[in-house]
């Protein structure tokens, strides 16, 4: 028998009304408007291993990461938390405190009127995992030393940190719990390279001591090779593409996965061209018929125009392709 | 002829309870028309605070205690509220870090870039929410003319940061000062809005300020490169030299952090140790506990920045006396 995974999602998805109100819309004559920022994404994360989310910005991995977390409910399709219940496991406080998220944006995820020793002690208190002051501000200490900050900084405002501090002190914010399952968005794109180092290593170092669980979602495609067991490449709203890390850096094979990969930046300064991805980004108010990828795609057919590809796996790797599926990809 | 901007040994203080705070000291660079200097730097080391400085929107209580800023060999640093004010809109262009900070929550897209517009140039409202709609789509807004009505929360935070970058560049400024402007964003709208600031870096002689940690942008756009540690300069130099031949130990220590991209390491090389605390920032070099090639003289004396081949960096390393 398997083992539970920490995470599974079943056809996943949440949609946005975002129609304009009812008198403009009534003189454009147009209907309701929805958007589908995630439409069906299905993935278990085995525990003790990172999965991690690419892809363009609005293709809708911060939503996934609210819904895994609760913070968004599903509009269709369900999540289990360690083989429960995603809604079930958020009404108990015991199996709550075993799931945490840093934001993407540490600016509006920290309480501004409350000092940082209060803001990562909070779910410690709420949780009542240490007790007695002392103890906490002790835990308090280890944590703000783990992510590069003076345990001093604990009696300071968020307001008196720069962009880096902050995201490092939400950081230790939701290591503080003892988490065994973290949902991170962009945690280190705030922190030079040699804090974001440090903090790599340690979320490293946690998930081999303490077998921590990752959803690691992050732009930087060097940051999520060395953290990834699985990555996931979401195109509007999708996966198109799911592999082990080495598979997925070595053989892309989704045609979206290989654009990206030619537009990361040449730190080299060979004077490489960076390739950004051709054509118009789609408007998920409005995606495109069959494959949403085949307005930009190099090997679109009129097969691609009409029908859907759906995942399927080709030895490691699943991919959502029809070309790679006849293999002519 | 004057540099478009220039920085004259600025120095920032935060006079605290617990004692005054130098967030930045003896800080000296310039900028000529069309150039980028990239900014880089430990996380907490001055470089928003330099970019606050500069237009003139430092958090009080900090404030200018030392230096002169000058645009166009006229200093800026002085001026009262009102006229920094208009500057600021007209001829420096503002990205900032926190992209909500900009945006008002409670005003459309739309509407926040048509007032941009219609205050720094002449164009009336219809004018100006095409003009709007036109940059939306020149920093990778999908579907721009149906979006441009939806507001701030409804974008995800990679879009929210590119209709702040188009804020900045809607009035044509002549000088923009971008803190992390593509760090929230993929690599290929990031490549799409480099491509663009290179454009006007080019084609208008727009100089910019482009604070990031993304190494990538920097070798891309940067023309010169500028190493912050702990509230100063530690190295500034051209960007290949700085980013392949770094001659301070702190840069050469940073540049060796940057993850690889073609392979997985077990660990990753990071500086040992943390940026001092402004209130504790040693005597001598700022990094002398960490640096491994720190020596006696480092604990003592501070270095200013000297020439060091084709850069200058702050380090006795360099001392040819
Ligand atoms: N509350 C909301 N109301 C309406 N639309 C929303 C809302 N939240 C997100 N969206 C839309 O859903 C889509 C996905 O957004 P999401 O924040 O998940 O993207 P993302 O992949 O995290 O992007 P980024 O890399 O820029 O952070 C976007 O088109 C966004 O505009
Ligand atoms: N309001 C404040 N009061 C006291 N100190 C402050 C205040 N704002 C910032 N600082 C301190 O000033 C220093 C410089 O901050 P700044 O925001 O310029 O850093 P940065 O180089 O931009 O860092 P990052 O890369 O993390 O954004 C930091 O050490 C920070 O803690
Ligand atoms: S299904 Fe067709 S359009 Fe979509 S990625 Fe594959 S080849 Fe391209
Ligand atoms: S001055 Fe000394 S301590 Fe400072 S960087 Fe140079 S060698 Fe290291
Ligand atoms: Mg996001
Ligand atoms: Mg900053």
């Amino acid at each position: 028998m398997t083992e539970t995974p920490m995470l599974e999602t079943r056809d996943l998805a949440r949609f946005f009304d975002v129609s304009r109100p009812p008198l403009q819309r009534l003189l454009a004559r147009e209907g309701k408007r929805t958007l589908r920022a995630v439409d069906g994404v299905s993935f278990s994360i085995p525990k003790g291993t990172t999965l991690s989310l690419v892809g363009e910005s609005g293709c809708g991995k911060s939503t996934v990461a609210r819904l895994v977390v609760g913070l968004y409910s599903a509009s269709r399709g369900d999540v289990r938390f360690d083989g429960q219940d995603l809604h079930a496991a958020r009404r108990d406080p015991a199996q709550r405190s075993r799931m945490q998220m840093i934001f993407q944006d540490p600016y509006a995820s920290l309480n501004p009127r409350w000092r940082v020793l209060d803001i990562i002690a909070e779910p410690i208190r709420a949780f009542g995992l240490v007790k007695g002051d002392a103890a906490q501000r002790e835990r308090v200490a280890e944590l703000l030393t783990q992510v590069g900050l003076s345990p001093l900084d604990g009696v300071k405002f968020p307001h008196e940190f720069s962009g880096g501090q902050r995201q490092r002190i939400s950081i230790a914010r939701a290591l503080s719990s003892n988490p065994e399952f973290l949902v991170c968005d962009e945690p280190t794109s705030a922190l030079d390279v040699s804090v974001q180092a440090q903090i790599l290593n340690l979320m490293k170092e946690l998930q081999s001591r303490l077998g921590l669980t990752f959803l690691f979602i992050s732009h930087n495609l060097a940051v999520v090779r060395q953290v990834s067991d699985r990555v996931g490449v979401m195109y509007l709203g999708r996966i198109v593409e799911m592999a082990p890390a080495e598979t997925l850096f070595t053989s892309p094979r989704h045609p979206y996965t290989r654009a990206l990969m030619e537009a990361i930046p040449d730190l080299e300064m060979s004077g490489r061209q960076r390739m950004p991805v051709g054509g118009e980004v789609p408007s998920p108010i409005d995606p495109p018929s069959g494959c949403a990828f085949h307005p930009r795609c190099p090997l679109a057919n009129d097969r691609c125009r009409a029908e859907r590809p759906e995942l399927k796996a080709h030895a490691l790797t699943e991919t959502a392709c029809h070309a790679v599926e006849e293999g002519r990809g | 002829m004057n540099s478009l901007l220039e920085v004259r040994n600025l120095r920032v203080e935060f006079p605290t309870r617990r004692g005054t705070l130098v967030a930045l000291d003896d800080v000296s660079f310039a900028i000529e028309p069309g150039e980028v200097l990239g900014v880089v730097g430990e996380s907490g080391a001055g470089k928003s605070m330099t970019g606050a400085a500069i237009i003139g929107l430092l958090e009080p209580p900090g404030r200018i205690a030392g230096g002169q800023i000058l645009l166009e060999g006229r200093r800026i640093d002085n001026l009262p509220y009102e006229e920094m004010r208009r500057i600021r809109g007209r001829h420096i262009g503002a990205i900032f870090q926190d992209p909500l900070t900009t945006l008002n929550p409670l005003y459309t897209i739309g509407r926040q870039l048509v007032e941009t517009i219609t205050t720094h140039l002449p164009l009336n409202p219809a004018q100006a929410r095409e003009r709007a709609i036109e940059w939306l789509e020149l920093v990778g807004i999908p579907a721009a003319r149906d979006r441009i009505d939806a507001y701030p929360h409804q974008f995800s935070g990679g879009m929210r940061q590119r209709v702040v970058i188009a804020l900045a560049l809607c009035a044509e400024p002549k000088l923009i000062v971008a803190d992390e402007p593509t760090t929230a964003l993929d690599v290929s709208i990031q490549a799409q809005v480099i491509a663009l600031l290179k454009r006007l870096a080019r084609e208008k002689g727009t100089a910019m300020m482009l604070v990031t940690h993304d190494m990538g942008v920097i070798a891309e756009t940067a023309d010169r490169v500028a190493v912050m540690y702990a509230g100063r300069v530690a190295e500034i130099g051209p960007v290949r030299e700085v980013v392949k031949h770094a001659k301070h130990p702190y840069s050469s220590g940073l540049m060796a952090s940057i993850p690889p991209l073609d392979r997985r390491v077990d660990k990753l090389a990071a500086i040992d140790g943390s940026m001092p605390r402004l209130s504790a920032i040693p005597q001598g070099c700022a990094y002398n506990p960490r640096c491994p090639q720190v020596m006696e003289r480092c604990r003592q004396q501070r270095p200013d920045l000297l020439p060091a081949g084709e850069t200058r960096a702050a380090c006795w390393l360099y001392a040819h006396d």
